[in-house]
């Protein structure tokens, strides 16, 4: 009898904690333990997946508002990259340089992304029910459109168009002499291997307590409620139209700061078909977090970034290591459109 | 062809219900919502959910034969047709198209020597004739070339019943082309009509002539089962009445027993069981709190015409009627819930129809029909459930910090165990999901929602519905007890008459989109059940 109970308790945890959460999780830790093996530093290990995290994680905290609201997953946060890179660019153009060039960036996209924002959540609100497929059309859609438009918006920094026509805006721009590394040289921590990029973990610190403060106010109560039953949150009196409005501009915003400090950690803007693989990563980590459709937390995002950039990270070098061959990128797909599938299938369970 | 007889014991909804019916005879089935009528003719008719559900007690003989229908398509064998309340059609096919439909007329052709039966054409000339035959039989006059969404209800409803008669067609049509003799015997034709409240969505004169069809049907020997709310109608068609009541027959009488006052008495006229309650309507006082002048609802299933009333400062004030009847659209329309027009004033002022903000704003609250839909966020903790709609339009349960307004958790679990002590809502915490609660307890925190927000007027359509008996007193004393203490104003709305004349004060009966008459709620039950009939009483 004493087993049963530790059995029911033991599939109990199990199912809260999630099967994929768990394999990637014990894979992940086997990872570690084989890297000596394959002569891989477990330190800089660590750092490389900080980094990738600090780069990564405001880019999944995107997510939640619109999961909140009932929007689903934000496919569509190609539209607020593309905020960012408007930000990022214009940043340049107009010679920023240092901290200001961040802040400026950020500045710059702020407005861009509420006017995207809003036009695509009023979109949203007009095909309820179907705003994940929608929202996927509206990134590829929004890419396509922006790659005719960084060849003709009249940009003329030289070290950012093309050398040769003197117009039109390069696939890849350095942002050296602008914001490079000004969050992740803050505090920097290093020890040996190990290197912690403080200020950019701080940075994406202060943006999720501010998410974290958001949820719990009037306002974000009221869109959790939004998501969780639309019905009782208008015979409430909430407008549901604008709370799915105003959590896709937030979303929105949040993936134009994202790539600003995913540029900055990286170095360089990418342009064009730059944003189009944006959106996977972002979604399946914070599925891979224990996220649902419908219900996402703070937590989901940091387990989700730190599993799904660790996995990332350690695979290659550990995997070279000892096979001597490239499979990242096969594991990389593998386990971010598996996972965005494995979520999906999963959807009348998780709201469960 | 000696009749047909049929028996059920042992079963709860239907209790020992026996008759016989004769070819060509019409019987009226009458009864209130959920007496039990429609199950009845579920199981005359095999449908499956009868079978998944248990089955049933007693038999059904046919012709004296013991008969046992293991789906629809056997009755339909036997010679019974059914003819649903909701429109079985496809609304871009003709008439014709839909009467015959899958029982098409066939021509061989080429194609279908090579790939079998499959590619014989349609014959349409023999599909007109034949739909046509069906809708002679009628005798009412029905285009079979016209499309189906074109078409008045009324002529859909005559449609319905054209496909039923034309199967008789069919087995002739077999009948002709078999040489051999007993497959003639063996298909049957049309016997036994289930008509299942025909006339509901029929205007006046589209019903006269579908009662004139009946007659003629039944003077060909068809035998019809008609189930119908308007008395009237029963008594000119029908030669004899059954009344159904809580699952057993009240009453068999011949038409020349029965008048519209005497089937009304019986189909609600139950011996008064539950006591009124003693009312303290020393807080009633005159005055007009709630006005509403020439409302119309649009909401599905639930239409509302044009509906006036008003309800005194203090009372509580029942919306009864019969279900579709437009009772529900009224405090959805009110609410901002459904498309609603028409002037409403609470307290002298005006409220704004179609945004929910607005009555809300005024104090009025709002318990939905519709628990699991509307009244409830399903996945969040009882705290949520409670204190959310007061949160948003009272601004409690809120800590401000200048212009942001944070979520007070604290407060939110104090009221909830406020209200969870004083409902006895049975839940391991307030922490609990609204989902795991049963019924009862679900419609508890609903009310406590409600109470939350410390509403001046409160609607409260169907407080009982799906709840056991315990918990149905327990919510009724939770309503007067607020209604006495706090003086709130109440507007309950439920399809028990009973439930309702238990508490209110006085009660409008909503008939047809519009209210019958209003009458206090001491006044005999025949009363309302005539108006719940909509033969308006004259004064």
């Amino acid at each position: 009898m004493d087993t049963a109970v530790i059995k029911e308790k033991a599939s109990q945890a199990l199912k809260s904690f999630g099967l994929p959460r768990l394999i990637i999780t014990l894979f992940l830790l086997l990872l570690f333990i084989i890297a000596p093996l394959a002569n891989v530093n477990i330190a800089s290990g660590v750092s490389d997946m900080l980094t990738r995290f600090g780069m990564n994680s405001i880019l999944v905290l995107a997510m939640v508002p619109m999961v909140h609201s009932g929007c689903g997953l934000n496919f569509g946060i190609p539209l607020g990259i593309i905020s960012g890179l408007l930000g990022a660019t214009m940043t340049i153009e107009f010679g920023f340089t240092g901290f200001p060039s961040f802040l400026m960036a950020i500045l710059f996209a702020t407005p861009f992304a509420i006017i995207l924002g809003a036009g695509y959540g009023l979109l949203l609100n007009k095909v309820k029910g179907g705003e994940m497929m929608i929202a996927t059309y509206v990134g590829f859609s929004s890419v396509a459109f922006m790659c005719i438009m960084w060849l003709l918006l009249p940009y003329d920094n030289p070290t950012m168009v093309w050398g040769y026509a003197g117009t039109g805006l390069r696939t890849t721009i350095s942002v050296e002499g602008a914001y490079l590394g000004v969050l992740d040289d803050f505090l920097r921590i290093e020890i040996g291997h190990l290197a912690i990029p403080t200020g950019t973990i701080l940075f994406f610190a202060l943006l999720a307590l501010l998410m974290w403060l958001f949820l719990r106010t009037k306002t974000g109560t009221a869109m959790t409620a939004v998501g969780s039953n639309p019905v009782f949150a208008t015979a409430s009196g909430v407008s549901v139209d604008r709370m799915r409005t105003l959590s896709v501009i937030i979303s929105t915003w949040l993936g134009a700061v994202g790539i600003i400090v995913y540029e900055q950690s990286f170095g360089f803007i990418q342009l064009y078909m730059g944003p189009f693989n944006m959106a996977m990563p972002a979604v399946s980590a914070i599925l891979l977090g224990g996220a649902s459709v419908n219900k996402a937390s703070i937590a989901n995002v940091v387990i989700g970034t730190l599993l799904f950039q660790g996995i990332l990270t350690m695979t290659p070098s550990v995997m070279n290591g000892l096979i001597q061959m490239d499979i990242s990128e096969v594991i990389r797909i593998i386990v971010s459109n598996g996972m965005i599938l494995y979520a999906l299938t999963r959807k009348q369970e998780a709201s469960r | 062809m000696k009749g047909i007889s049929k028996e059920f014991s042992g079963n709860r909804v239907l209790n020992d219900i026996n008759f016989r019916l004769y070819p060509g005879e019409v019987l009226g089935l009458v009864g209130e919502n959920g007496a039990g009528k429609s199950t009845l003719m579920k199981i005359l008719f095999g449908m499956d959910e009868i079978r998944e559900t248990g089955g049933y007690g007693g038999e059904v003989l046919i012709d004296g034969k013991k008969v046992d229908f293991h789906s629809s398509e056997d009755a339909i064998k036997a010679g019974i047709g059914m003819v649903h309340q909701e429109f079985s059609l496809i609304p871009d096919f003709s008439v014709a198209e839909n009467i015959l439909l899958n029982r098409e007329p066939q021509r061989y052709s080429v194609m279908s020597e090579v790939f079998g039966k499959r590619l014989n054409t349609i014959d349409s000339k023999e599909m007109q004739r034949r739909a046509l035959k069906a809708i002679e039989r009628l005798g009412v006059a029905l285009d079979p070339d016209k499309q189906i969404s074109t078409l008045p209800v009324g002529y859909k409803q005559f449609t319905e019943i054209a496909r039923e008669l034309s199967k008789e067609d069919d087995a002739e049509e077999a009948a002709r082309h078999s040489k051999d003799k007993d497959a003639v015997a063996d298909a049957s034709s049309i016997r036994l009509l289930v008509l299942d409240e025909p006339t509901a969505v029929l205007s006046e004169k589209e019903a006269e002539a579908l009662l004139d069809a009946m007659k003629k049907l039944s003077a060909a020997g068809i035998a019809i089962i008609f189930i119908s709310h308007r008395l009237q109608e029963i008594i000119e068609v029908c030669d004899s009445i059954m009344v159904l009541r809580d699952g057993e027959i009240i009453k068999q009488v011949d038409k020349e027993e029965a008048d519209v006052a005497k089937i009304a008495n019986w189909m609600v006229g139950r011996a008064v069981k539950s006591e009124r309650v003693k009312r303290d309507t020393s807080h009633v006082s005159d005055e007009i709190v709630l006005d509403v002048k020439n409302l119309r609802v649009d909401m599905s299933g639930e239409k509302v015409h044009d509906v006036s009333f008003s309800v005194r400062r203090g009372e509580i004030f029942g919306l009864g009627g019969l279900a579709g009847q437009g009772k529900i659209g009224v405090p959805n329309g009110i609410m901002g819930l459904a498309l609603a027009r028409g002037d409403v004033f609470f307290e002298g002022s005006k409220i704004e129809m179609n945004k929910p903000s607005s009555p809300l704003g005024a104090g009025i609250a709002f318990v939905s029909e519709d628990r699991r839909g509307v009244g409830l966020l399903l996945d969040e903790t009882l705290e949520w459930n409670v204190a959310f709609s007061a949160m948003q339009v009272n601004g409690k349960f809120l800590k401000k910090f200048g212009p942001i307004h944070m979520r007070d958790n604290e407060a939110m679990r104090k009221v909830t165990e406020e209200y969870v002590d004083l409902l006895q809502v049975r839940c391991t915490s307030t922490k609990q999901k609204a989902r795991q609660l049963s019924g009862g307890n679900q419609q508890k925190i609903c009310l406590a929602k409600a109470f939350a927000l410390e509403p001046k007027l409160l609607f409260i359509s169907e407080p009982t519905r799906g709840i056991d008996v315990g918990a149905k007193s327990l919510v009724l004393q939770a309503l007067k007890r607020y209604n006495e203490e706090y003086g709130t104003t109440i507007v309950m709305i439920s399809s028990e008459l009973e439930e309702l004349r238990s508490i209110c004060d006085r009660i409008a009966i909503v008939h047809d989109g519009g209210i019958a008459g209003t009458l206090d709620a001491t006044a005999p039950s025949e009363d309302f059940g005539v108006l719940m009939l909509g033969q308006v009483k004259e004064a």
